[in-house]
């Protein structure tokens, strides 16, 4: 036996299951929670409108993202822009994933869940605190909500700041429409846009 | 701001080497506790570390930390004995002598009896992948020694290896 053999049997000498990797990251998630640096805590949950990843601080909701804003990409923006201690942890996630999971059974109309906010500022903060104001199955044009957020003018700048949603489904910008009845764009994509508008009309 | 990684792809990516560098420095009894203890400290203090560090070498280097600590609090613990016996029973039921290896299967429980220096050199190169220079710095000492001690266990290991081999065939 020369030396390579010895050095490629080193490596297989001490397997690791994947098993044993998922329990030590578990406990680990557990004592970064206890400890105060689990900054942001995320998973993802299966959902009429695809996979939809979750992610929360201490201070609670900061993004809910589509599959099509690439999860991966989402969650290296959030490392960048809030902080790199991030883990998957779905504890910190229980009631966030309870009440979307209600919500899309029809069970829920609205969501009681402690938001960060920190992702969004100026106006399209404003507007996106004002959109819980369009009740559960009804809908608002880009101009009403210009002038719920206080700048009848803005209507553009709604646009941008429902496209730009850091918490779609939980900041209901999906009740946001075009005033001459059509549905409008969606950051979920259109699809997702009309789901959820018919998941309402029908509940 | 940095274009630094998630610390979950941080653990996805190295959280298996790290594991097997601490059963091999500390034996399967205290590995899950080095790893723990060396991800939490490692996460601790990841948004300091530069964007431009070898992320796996700054593990191992804390997972070398972390193992000494163990080490030593279990030295701490322990009551004293004369000395350890240098012929002990093996898993498989065999007799080792010094080193020795009763089957392939004890290839692990051969390596967490390497004198210690041996055994962190082979577990940073040969597991972890790390040059030599990098061992030198976890270790201290040049890369050259750090060469040496590796190449000195891995010798160590090949003899009982075969030893054990020619032991079972006949």
């Amino acid at each position: 036996m020369n030396t390579d053999d010895l050095a490629r049997d080193l490596a297989q000498a001490f397997p690791g299951s994947p098993g044993e990797l998922s329990r030590l990251h578990e406990r680990l998630a557990a004592a970064a929670q206890r400890e105060g640096i689990l900054d942001v805590a995320y998973r993802t949950i299966d959902s009429p409108v695809g996979s939809l990843l979750l992610a929360a601080t201490e201070q609670g909701l900061i993004r809910v993202a589509y599959a099509r804003e690439n999860h991966e990409a989402v969650l290296q923006a959030l490392a960048m822009r809030v902080s790199p201690r991030i883990l998957h942890a779905p504890g910190r996630l229980e009631a966030v994933a309870r009440e979307l999971g209600e919500y899309f059974a029809g069970r829920r109309r609205r969501f009681d869940l402690p938001l960060d906010l920190r992702l969004t500022a100026g106006f399209r903060r404003t507007v996106l605190s004002h959109l819980p104001e369009i009740g559960y199955g009804h809908t608002a044009s880009y101009a009403a909500v210009a002038q719920l957020a206080g700048h009848p003018k803005a209507v553009r700048a709604v646009g941008t700041a429902c496209a730009t949603n850091p918490l779609p489904v939980v900041v209901p910008c999906h009740r946001v429409v075009r005033s001459d009845g059509r549905m409008g764009g969606y950051l979920g994509g259109p699809d997702a846009k009309r789901t959820l508008l018919s998941l309402e009309a029908a509940a | 701001m940095t274009g630094k990684l998630p610390f979950e792809t941080v653990v996805s990516a190295h959280g298996g080497i790290v594991l097997r560098v601490c059963r091999a420095v500390l034996g399967p009894a205290d590995a899950d506790d080095a790893w723990s203890e060396t991800f939490l400290s490692a996460m601790r203090t990841y948004p300091d570390l530069p964007a431009d560090a070898n992320v796996e070498a700054w593990l191992v280097t804390i997972a070398h930390r972390k193992a000494i600590d163990i080490t030593r609090a279990a030295t701490r613990r322990a009551i004293p004995v004369a000395e350890i016996p240098e012929a002990r029973v093996t898993a498989a039921g065999g007799t080792a002598d010094h080193g020795g290896l009763g089957l392939d299967g004890d290839l692990a429980e051969a390596v967490t009896r390497l004198p210690a220096r041996q055994k962190q050199a082979v577990a940073y190169h040969y597991l972890a992948g790390l040059p030599y220079t990098d061992v030198a710095a976890i270790l201290g000492g040049t890369a050259d020694a750090a060469r040496r001690a590796a190449a000195d266990g891995i010798a160590r290991l090949r003899r009982s290896f075969l030893g054990a081999r020619v032991r079972s065939e006949r």
